[in-house]
């Protein structure tokens, strides 16, 4: 295990961004994290990086063995770049536009492996190789604006990956990118996973993303994990009614658009990821768009809705008000056992259920989902 | 580079020469008799309709005016027989007041302005970049408040009152500083700048308090900037994150103010000259305008239009260097 | 996106009214719990109703700004004020003007009238012609914005300074004041006309502005309906920055003697004067300048202040 969040709070001045989340991860395989923005995925990784400089981190981060959360913020400095290195969302305005690319890459290689300029001009170079870019030697000493958007994200990810890094935090790194573009990215990313068995955190608010790469999903909401889940069961049988509505506004392509797909309701998002060439190229306004099946907004850090926070915009509770779901948080639950139970009554009542809180999920990923009303079969598709 | 660099010094002419045409045009054409104020008061209506020969004022003004321009490049003699004046290049037209050319008198006066200009504006780029950087570094400390309630203040001070203040305690009352009074470098550097180093603190204060506010709000945006996250996510020591890849950004605003003003500042500083009695290009500006000695006026504003349009060139050369984007485009 | 673009489009049209007031609600929140903004604004507030009232106050201390009081200064000495700090007291509130014994704070009161007058004056003329002419230049584009540009940076690299003067010295006219509006303003006005244009630039193809013009809306009514508005914060800004800026040059001009004309007191010139006497009497330069200073300073707490509240990305600085 090389990642250990264990409830995860990451407060503000303003509001508390991160409440209280969980999860493992293991060397070689990919936790996707899902949920719109604000929903705290992003400041949750900017916390296992160290980054948060005004904000109050709490709860637990072990990192192979190593607790992160009130570590000196020597150590942290020394592990990120080197051990876990982080990739974002826009390559462009993220590269430093006057430095080459090459000394860029060569910057955090040379700090943290402490060799000379040349060796690590070459690893540049080697890296840039490595992610695809041809002619990586002539194109080591351009400037990132010379760059194509996806050769961009290349370079970041050639950078992240130059110090052999155990744990890769991706934060929407195909967001900003052409939906061919996408592809190809999520190909790399997979690929160098295989191949050097790191461990990734993929942040999207992208399904079709999940889809593709990532062994589990936690999907986020207001700060809070609601579903948490290997990945074929999230597309499979979704049990959250914000992860069912996520699922229910992702465009679709007609049949057989995904056949190379293991999981048809997987595929069918994955491959209509953005049937909108133009809307694809910008990632904001096509998430608006297919989130408005959800009616509503997302909470406010300053005041969040008590209770579950997704009650103001659930169809669920809509359907059949739940006192409970006003004046308390659900926990985050384990099914798995009420699909072999299959105990209908039981799961509405709720509280009966064996709890999954912070103690974390028993080895394997099971499904969790953090519900007052949660369904126990398959989902609403 | 060659290419542009040409194109951008045709251009450098083309400004010059229209400064020159419009300033030439309002001096000799707004109701004012250059050849009385050069001639004195004594003077008869005779004598003046010689000098306005001389002037060469009695001829159409785009005749005149070739002639000053050519005058630059070739030299010219002013007027005929016996009162001629030989003006050698490059001729910027002839101070009767004065009795010298006015190239002379600005070479003359210019090692003063620029000694002055210099000295100040190393002063306070490294006194406003320096009380910026730590404001923005300890952004909404009640040091960083501390240091922004003083720049205010002593931006908003005139600087005739920051000279007199200045002179009152450091000259007057502490005796630490001489009373300025100008000694060529070639005197020694001490005696240099130590007589220099009042006006200097008078503008520097000045400016010195508008750049650390520019460097503040310049470095508060460039720390915001993902690219000095992902800085941070490599795991760079963070004086390196500040400097290498945080101050470079936020410093190239500033050198397009900081070449603007220098620019102003070489021809003169008009205000701080005439306070300290220092014999600079802007005592000379304010003692001709006076006078009403148009030449040296002339003179003046082309040396000046010269310098700000030199500065604003050199700034897109340095913009070249530092930002890579420029270079290509 | 066929049906996106108009709904957008339409939500835009009501945008300038919705949003106009809205981000100037929350500046003007921000504003009123910033201390610095209030001192600013209370210090300009005393400055401006001192010049409103100036005939009201010089009625109450019963001095005139011109009127000599040969009886305030010592004869024998030069003409330096009778009694400590410049000869304040009683009856010269602020003292007298060494040599011939003009009430200073009568002085200073009509002072701050012109001084704001021309400052304020010369910044609307700067504002005015300088936003016309950003927003033909960045709406029409091409060869007119090309030629306002170029225009635009050629009188930018006029010596201001020396010019001012050389034009004050040997301009005609018995309007100093209208003289200087103009020639402090002829000077100025690319400064505004880049920053509109820059702004034009970045909103003449937004949504609303195409939506304006497919309902056939004229240029005139996009500029200065469409456009106008949703450039007015930076504007706005910079008007506020301009007034203390051309304070001081209206007293930097009126110091080095080619500002108005006595017997019209300006604080410039009361500056300049009294550098021949501060030796004896201090107190008659140390007035003025810090008349000023705190004008110049207040405005610009004010519009720094502004600036940040109009700030979209939050007033934290």
């Amino acid at each position: 295990m090389i990642l250990r969040v264990r409830d995860l709070r990451v407060a503000f001045p303003a509001g508390t961004a991160v409440d209280g989340i969980g999860f493992d991860l293991d060397r070689g395989r990919t936790l996707g994290v899902v949920g719109e923005s604000g929903s705290g995925k992003s400041v949750s990784s900017l916390a296992i990086m160290g980054l948060h400089r005004e904000a109050a981190v709490s709860g637990s981060i072990v990192f192979d063995g190593e607790e992160l959360v009130g570590a000196p913020a020597s150590r942290l400095r020394e592990l990120r770049g080197r051990r876990i290195a982080m990739i974002f969302q826009d390559p462009l305005s993220s590269l430093h536009p006057f430095y080459t690319v090459g000394e860029q890459i060569a910057e955090a290689y040379r700090l943290h492996l402490r060799v000379s300029r040349r060796v690590a001009r070459e690893r540049a170079v080697e890296m840039l190789a490595e992610v695809g870019i041809p002619e990586p030697r002539r194109r080591a000493g351009e400037h990132p604006h010379r760059f194509s958007g996806g050769m961009r994200q290349r370079v970041m990810i050639a950078m992240a990956l130059s110090c052999e890094p155990d744990l890769l935090i991706a934060d929407e790194p195909t967001t900003a990118l052409d939906v061919t573009v996408q592809a190809q990215i999520l190909e790399l990313i997979r690929r160098i996973q295989r191949d050097r068995g790191i461990a990734v955190m993929m942040i999207t608010h992208d399904l079709g993303v999940v889809a593709r790469v990532a062994d589990e999903v936690l999907v986020m909401y207001g700060g809070r994990t609601v579903e948490h889940a290997p990945v074929r069961e999230i597309f499979r049988a979704p049990r959250h009614p914000y992860t069912q509505g996520l699922l229910a506004s992702a465009p679709r392509l007609p049949a057989g658009g995904a056949g190379d797909s293991p999981d048809p309701a997987a595929g069918s998002v994955a491959a209509g990821g953005s049937p909108d060439p133009v809307a694809g190229g910008v990632a904001g306004p096509v998430v608006k768009g297919r989130l408005r099946a959800i009616p509503g907004s997302p909470p406010s850090l300053l005041a969040p809705p008590p209770g579950c926070r997704f009650h103001p915009r659930c169809a669920r509770y809509a359907a059949a008000p739940d006192d409970a779901c006003v004046t308390e948080a659900p926990e985050l639950r384990e099914l798995r056992e009420l699909c072999v139970l299959g105990e209908v009554g039981e799961v509405h009542a709720g509280r009966a259920l064996r709890l999954v809180g912070a103690e974390g999920p028993p080895a394997g990923p099971v499904h969790r989902t953090a519900c007052h009303l949660a369904e126990t079969r398959g989902g609403s598709r | 580079m060659t290419r542009y660099l040409l194109r951008r010094l045709a251009a450098v002419a083309g400004v010059l020469l229209v400064i020159c045409a419009v300033t030439f045009a309002v001096f000799y054409v707004l109701p004012s008799d250059p050849a009385a104020h050069a001639c004195g008061k004594t003077c008869t209506p005779e004598q003046v309709t010689l000098v306005r020969a001389q002037m060469g004022l009695d001829r159409p003004v785009y005749e005149q005016f070739g002639g000053y321009v050519t005058g630059i490049f070739t030299g010219r003699v002013l007027g005929d027989g016996p009162t001629a004046l030989e003006c050698s290049v490059p001729c910027f037209g002839y101070s009767y007041q004065n009795a010298l050319p006015v190239w002379d008198l600005l070479t003359d006066r210019l090692p003063v302005s620029v000694s002055l200009a210099l000295g100040a504006a190393a002063l306070w780029l490294a006194g406003g970049l320096a009380v910026g950087l730590v404001a923005a570094l300890r952004r909404g400390t009640a040091l960083d408040r501390s240091l922004m309630a003083a720049t205010l203040a002593s931006a908003s001070a005139p600087v005739y009152f920051t000279a007199m203040m200045l002179l009152l305690i450091l000259v007057q009352r502490l005796e630490w500083l001489p009373y300025p009074d100008y000694r060529p470098i070639s005197e020694g550097p001490a005696a240099w700048a130590g007589n220099l180093l009042l006006p200097w603190m008078t503008l520097a204060s000045l400016y010195a308090a508008m750049y650390a506010r520019l460097t503040r709000a310049s470095m508060i945006e460039t720390m915001a900037e993902p690219y000095i996250r992902t800085a941070r996510a490599k795991g760079l020591y963070e004086r390196t994150v500040v400097t290498k890849h945080g101050l470079r950004s936020a410093l190239t605003p500033i050198v397009t103010i900081f070449g603007m003003d220098l620019g102003g500042l070489l021809a003169g500083a008009v205000i701080t000259e005439h306070v300290f009695g220092l014999p600079g290009v802007g005592q000379l500006t304010y003692d001709a305008i006076f006078k009403a000695d148009q030449p040296v006026v002339l003179g003046v504003t082309l040396l000046a239009a010269f310098f700000i349009t030199l500065a604003n060139l050199g700034v897109d050369l340095v913009y070249a260097v530092i930002d890579p984007r420029v270079r290509y485009a | 996106m066929t049906t996106a673009a108009p709904r957008e489009a339409a939500a835009g049209i009501a945008a300038p009214a919705v949003r106009g007031r809205s981000p100037g609600r929350i500046a003007y929140e921000r504003l009123r719990r910033d201390p610095a903004a209030l001192l600013g604004l209370a210090i300009v507030t005393v400055f401006v109703v001192t010049a409103l009232a100036a005939p009201l106050l010089t009625g109450l201390n019963g001095w005139r700004p011109e009127t000599f009081d040969k009886t305030a200064i010592d004869q024998a000495l030069g003409g330096v004020p009778k009694g400590d700090f410049g000869g304040i007291g009683a009856e010269h509130w602020l003292g007298v003007e060494p040599g011939n014994g003009r009430d200073v704070f009568s002085r200073i009161v009509y002072g701050a009238r012109v001084s704001l007058l021309i400052a304020v004056a010369a910044t609307a003329v700067t504002v005015l012609a300088g936003t016309a002419v950003g927003l033909v230049a960045g709406y029409l584009g091409g060869r007119v914005d090309t030629v306002l540009s170029r225009i635009m940076d050629l009188v930018m690299s006029f010596p201001s300074l020396i010019f001012m003067l050389a034009l004050l010295s040997i301009a005609p006219g018995t309007d100093r004041v209208l003289l200087l509006v103009l020639i402090m303003s002829m000077f100025s006005w690319p400064y505004v006309g880049r920053i509109v244009r820059g702004q034009t630039l970045s909103v003449r193809h937004r949504e609303f502005v195409d939506a304006a013009r497919v309902n056939g809306a004229m240029g005139p009514h996009i500029l200065l309906r469409e456009i106008l508005p949703n450039i007015a914060a930076p504007i706005l800004v910079y008007t506020t920055l301009a007034i203390p800026a051309n304070i001081g040059t209206e007293a930097a001009l009126s110091f080095l003697g080619v500002g108005v004309r006595p017997p019209t007191p300006s604080w410039g010139q009361m500056i300049d004067n009294g550098l021949l006497w501060y030796q004896v009497a201090p107190a008659y330069f140390m007035i003025p300048c810090v008349c000023l200073f705190l004008t110049v300073l207040a405005f610009t707490l004010l519009g720094d202040a502004l600036r940040d509240a109009l700030d979209p990305k939050g007033g934290g600085r």
